[in-house]
């Protein structure tokens, strides 16, 4: 089959990050520092991206704000001719930063929010002071006149903090807010039993989001990501495989997804290599799962099957150990039952301890 | 939206040429918008201080197109794009 061009890259800048959240999606095993990409490597991989059809490059991480050479990027991104947007905890990011990055011509800051309140904030995110200076920055973000968007995470321990989080949301006069329920890869699948939303939770929160999108028309979009294990259909995941976005992780490889690397026989090429057009195009990994050809029952003979294209091939993995299976989310999955009971066990495990996000080191040693 | 208001698109919403697909894209925080041929007429012609009476009045003139339906065409255009926050209108 003949892939459309990518509209979205993300980039993944570093894995260094000064929070340690329970849920974060970058992989277990992460890249160490010294195998970054440098700047001049960012701005081809820009220019090619730019070249091939994407519009859209997300900036994110691990914390971007880490990168000293951030400034730079974004304008090489803008140079390019890319959107750019700037997915951040915050933390790193100064007054005179966020002018600097005006300056070199970001176009929209996505703030990730932990917590309604210190308490919460600082807790989820393992980081004393975290909320206080994310406040801070939401402060210097509306004085510059960033266009921004807050990326609410929700789970079990902070989901009643919802109605709070909308109205935040509309204090730092943010245009959009992303509800954004766990959704469990790379280190998150460790935090299950800590995380998972109870079933009633996950109502309440369809609920508090469809008043609010009403209530809300006009003043504040919301983009809502619901707690899919409790869910019927699973989620369209990266709006098809290899349709839509392709991700980039701080060593270099191209991914078709942020948890691609949890397929274990999915090899990936590198753009130290290979063209990103290559990639995008002729890469394994990219043509593993793009189309329908790949599908097995219920998903084949299913008049979903170029809604959601069977769901995640992720969570298939993660879940029942077959990433070409159809995604226990679905309620035709023969896995449904069986993960609904699992989420509700997860949900009942109320002293579940956090597991905390451990960093990467600095080394030379070869990962993954 | 009424003849009197003046759209206009808010920073972190601009018109960008794609040159890949070869057609004009609206693009907005996390999004990208492909506008057809009306479309992308009418948020041309969006520079913040002219009204909606105004813009899709030059646009009749123009195409040669009675200013109703244009106006019926370009209101709703326009308002789906301000209920997406892609658009703030001014009185």
């Amino acid at each position: 089959m003949t892939a459309p061009a990518p509209i979205a890259m993300l980039a993944e800048l570093t894995y260094r990050c000064p929070l340690s959240c329970p849920y974060c999606s970058n992989p277990v095993q992460m890249a160490a520092q010294d195998s970054e990409l440098d700047t001049a490597d960012w701005a081809r991989v820009f220019r090619e991206a730019a070249e091939m059809g994407v519009l859209q490059l997300h900036l994110s991480g691990g914390e971007p704000a880490s990168r000293r050479d951030l400034t730079d990027l974004v304008s090489a991104a803008r140079k390019a001719g890319l959107y750019t947007n700037l997915i951040t905890s915050g933390i790193g990011l100064t007054e005179k930063r966020l002018t600097q990055l005006d300056d070199a011509g970001l176009d929209h800051v996505q703030l990730s929010l932990q917590g309604t309140n210190p308490e919460m904030a600082d807790e989820i995110g393992g980081y004393r002071g975290g909320f206080a200076r994310k406040l801070q920055v939401a402060e210097w973000i509306g004085k510059i006149g960033f266009p921004l968007t807050l990326n609410a995470v929700l789970h079990r321990r902070n989901l009643h903090q919802l109605p709070r989080a909308l109205e935040m949301a509309q204090e730092m006069g943010a245009r959009r807010i992303e509800v954004a329920t766990v959704q469990f890869h790379g280190w998150a699948l460790k935090n299950r039993a800590a995380l998972m939303p109870t079933r009633e939770q996950a109502k309440e929160a369809n609920q508090i989001v469809t008043q609010a999108r009403k209530r809300l028309k006009g003043r504040l979009v919301i983009d809502y990501v619901p707690a899919d294990y409790h869910e019927d259909f699973p989620k369209r995941c990266m709006g098809g495989w290899g349709t839509t976005g392709l991700n980039v992780t701080p060593d270099g490889q191209v991914l078709p997804c942020h948890a691609a690397q949890s397929i274990p026989h999915l090899t990936f090429d590198r753009v130290q290599d290979k063209s990103l057009n290559e990639i995008w195009y002729n890469g394994a990994a990219f043509n593993a799962y793009r189309g329908t050809d790949w599908m097995q029952e219920p998903c084949r003979s299913c008049d979903r099957k170029t809604i959601d294209f069977g769901g995640c091939r992720c969570q298939a993995m993660a879940v029942i150990g077959d990433p070409a299976a159809t995604d226990p989310v679905c309620i035709k999955s023969p896995h449904h039952e069986s993960l609904q009971t699992q989420a509700s066990a997860f949900s009942a495990q109320d002293d579940a301890p956090l597991i905390y996000r451990e960093a990467p080191q600095k080394s030379s040693d070869p990962i993954n | 939206m009424l003849t009197t208001d003046i759209p206009i698109l808010p920073r972190g919403v601009r018109l960008h040429h794609d040159k890949v697909r070869g057609t004009w894209v609206l693009l907005a925080p996390e999004r990208a918008i492909t506008l057809d041929a009306v479309g992308h007429a009418i948020l041309n012609e969006v520079d913040g201080t002219r009204s909606f009476g105004e813009i899709t009045g030059a646009l009749a003139e123009r195409y040669s197109a009675p200013v109703d339906e244009i106006r019926t065409d370009s209101s709703g255009f326009l308002d789906a794009l301000r209920s997406r926050r892609f658009l703030d209108v001014s009185e």
